[in-house]
């Protein structure tokens, strides 16, 4: 490489022609123009396709033309600085159109009457009914999932940085790595396959969150953990010098000094089942009525109500799923945002 | 901080009071004159009692998690057993999914193949991207963008799958027919644009919402590892006079290779097991076939939550046994990329 460098040095001035903001400004007019009559002149059509073709244009002359006037290295430069942009755009694009469609399609359809009522009764092209029952579902099954997960996943997460140095620990650790990468679907087929098939139970929202909480596990086991971590041991050693039992330090020194980044993960848990369909297909079932009872009987749930709505061959029906994924989505946003501004104004305190 | 302190120093004054009060002298409290009764006072035994039992509390959480991913094996086995006896074709080999016709048949062979494709599509699709996202955040960015990319990067990981799936059946489905035609048309020489004349809910759709979906938790992962690149590497391949690129191809991309391969494998295991988002955009069938453009496909997942409605004791025992082959398959992947970034942590250190 120091050879290369050398050998531009030598041919060229010490500063070297670089490429002016107005002329990339022109590429980039050029490669819109073209691709317009590209579109002009043959079939082609769709937005996608036009930003695409014109990109793909854009990055080509670019490159050719960079690599006649800045040199080699230069033009490879150029050229991924604007792939890296390109991809950034790529990836931010389709979180934009998701929410901008949930959005628009959804505010169309969001009023209160959406929210204070249940699909008890209606047919799929009757333009009312509501989400009443499916919000009352969420919330039961997505708590009583949090109430089963956070407790069994913070006590693994002390035996894991606490308590284990053997094998047994290792092991563990593992496992928890490897039930993060659990399908939702299997825990559902699992759930399913104990809970209704084996012990014969019936569907039900608590059946819904055994699902949920195996999902939930390994995430706050895992944030919890971090947060264990890195609460500085001249704490527990306060803790021991003075006498106090080792539980009684983790229960009293250790866990509330690392409490906030622990409430931060199961926030982000509990963001991440609250959207979860696939298990709740298996066990929950949905169900149009109100039911109040998790214990007893199929419940609703949102995710579960998009699902169905958004199968359905009919436009009121679709447009029902929208405003529900609307309301999903500003739920798993909350949880999110409320879990950021934790995280951000109080981490581990030391 | 302080007032833990405090808290505790109480605490352990009234619990050292407490245990055995009678074997010592009303006035020892917190003196060093009485070593040995403190000592044995430490290690009396209520207090050893519920150390222990909050010891076992622990430990035996730590067990009931390993009990828990054996039943979900056990379970899943248990109850695949009766349908496997009663499949009259070979589970493995079998292009159909009749399990409560009879006599009864259905296979894995199209929803694994259908599974691994679109996973793998999705990698293609995604892998670039993700790699471009994570070094834009950290090293291409201005550092007053970086952040709020990262945000924006990681909301799209919170959105839930069932939106995604009905943003891909109502906006991405129609959307892909226009550049799908053009595939076709131009370049459908390459066996995998071949169709036959139609468009709709494809593989090649569903490839699309998995590599969307996917890309954050790549990203992410990227992302960690490239901003651990030492800086000693990055000031050295300055100070010989490398462009960005050659800085990033020498010294970032090397030191978070391993990262980024095990981000991959994770990647991939999160594909294969997405359910809702791909039982919206695809249209089931149980065919295999490499013309991802035409409207078919399908995988184990997206077929476990379609027929599930539908399925008698046989067909729900016969998705049971396609959710462990899922499952199987999720382990062996899980397995890798954990080896791998284990490895990585190793020689890192």
């Amino acid at each position: 490489m120091a050879q290369s460098v050398h050998v531009t040095a030598g041919n060229s001035r010490l500063v070297r022609t670089q490429l002016s903001r107005r002329s990339l400004v022109a590429i980039a007019a050029a490669a819109i123009a073209a691709t317009v009559v590209l579109f002009v002149a043959t079939p082609l059509q769709g937005l996608v396709g036009f930003v695409l073709i014109a990109a793909v244009l854009y990055i080509l002359a670019q490159t050719v033309i960079s690599n006649h006037v800045e040199g080699r290295r230069a033009a490879i430069n150029r050229l991924v600085t604007t792939l890296v942009v390109a991809c950034a755009c790529a990836a931010v694009l389709p979180l934009v159109a998701v929410l901008g469609f949930t959005i628009v399609k959804g505010l169309a359809v969001l009023n209160l009457s959406f929210l204070t009522h249940t699909m008890r009764g209606v047919a799929e092209q009757d333009p009312y009914g509501g989400i009443y029952h499916a919000i009352i579902g969420t919330l039961e099954q997505v708590g009583l999932a949090t109430l089963m997960a956070v407790p069994f996943g913070l006590l693994v997460a002390i035996y894991l940085v606490e308590y284990s140095a053997g094998r047994l620990g290792r092991v563990v650790s593992f496992f928890v790595d490897v039930m993060t990468g659990l399908p939702s679907i299997v825990a559902g087929l699992f759930i399913f396959a104990l809970w209704i098939l084996a012990l014969g139970q019936s569907f039900s929202g608590f059946a819904g969150s055994l699902a949920l909480a195996i999902l939930m596990l390994p995430t706050v086991v895992r944030s919890a953990e971090e947060m264990l971590k890195i609460v500085p041991d001249s704490l527990r050693e306060g803790g021991y010098a003075l006498g106090i039992p080792k539980w009684i330090t983790i229960l009293r020194i250790v866990l509330p000094t690392a409490l906030a980044g622990i409430v931060t993960g199961v926030m982000l848990a509990i963001a991440r089942v609250t959207g979860e369909t696939a298990p709740l297909l298996l066990t929950v079932f949905g169900n149009p009525a109100l039911n109040f009872n998790p214990f007893s009987g199929a419940q609703a749930s949102l995710p579960l109500f998009v699902f169905g709505e958004a199968g359905l061959p009919n436009e009121t029906a679709i447009n029902r799923a929208w405003a529900a994924a609307l309301v999903l989505i500003m739920i798993v946003l909350v949880f999110n945002i409320i879990a950021r501004v934790i995280a951000r104004f109080a981490g581990v305190r030391s | 901080m302080d007032e833990p302190e405090s808290a505790k120093v109480s605490m352990a004054r009234s619990s050292e009071a407490v245990p055995s009060p009678a074997s010592q002298p009303p006035k020892t409290n917190g003196t060093q004159s009485k070593d040995m009764p403190q000592a044995k006072d430490l290690d009396s035994r209520p207090r050893r009692r519920a150390d222990a039992v909050f010891r076992m509390l622990a430990q035996g959480s730590g067990v009931a998690l390993l009990v828990i991913m054996a039943a979900i094996a056990a379970f899943l086995i248990l109850q695949a057993i009766p349908a496997l006896n009663a499949d009259t074709t070979n589970f493995f080999t079998t292009l159909n999914w009749a399990p409560d016709g009879t006599p009864s048949s259905f296979g894995i062979a199209a929803l694994a193949f259908g599974s691994l494709l679109t996973s793998l599509l999705a990698l293609v699709m995604s892998v670039p991207v993700a790699v471009g996202v994570a070094l834009a955040i950290s090293h291409y960015s201005p550092r007053w963008l970086a952040g709020p990319l990262a945000y924006v990067v990681d909301l799209l990981a919170a959105v839930p799958s069932v939106v995604f799936g009905l943003w891909g059946l109502i906006y991405l489905v129609p959307g892909l027919i226009g550049p799908s035609n053009f595939l076709s048309t131009y370049f459908g020489f390459i066996p995998l644009f071949e169709t036959n004349g139609t468009y709709g809910k494809s593989i090649f759709a569903a490839s699309v919402v998995l590599a969307v979906m996917i890309i954050p938790i790549i990203a992410a992962i990227s992302r960690e590892v490239f901003v651990q690149t030492p800086r000693d590497h990055i000031e050295a391949a300055w100070a010989i006079g490398a462009t960005k690129w050659e800085m990033v191809r020498t010294a970032i991309l090397p030191y978070g290779r391993s990262g980024v391969v095990s981000a991959t494998v994770l990647g991939f295991g999160r594909a294969i097991g997405e359910t809702i988002a791909v039982a919206l955009v695809l249209s089931a069938n149980y065919e295999i076939t490499l013309h991802i453009l035409q409207p078919g496909g399908n995988t184990i997942a997206a077929n476990i939550a379609n027929r599930y409605g539908e399925a008698g004791n046989i067909g729900r025992g016969a998705l049971i046994a396609s959710g462990l082959v899922l499952f199987i398959i999720t382990l062996i992947v899980n397995f890798g990329a954990r080896t791998i970034v284990r490895r990585g942590e190793r020689e890192g250190a």
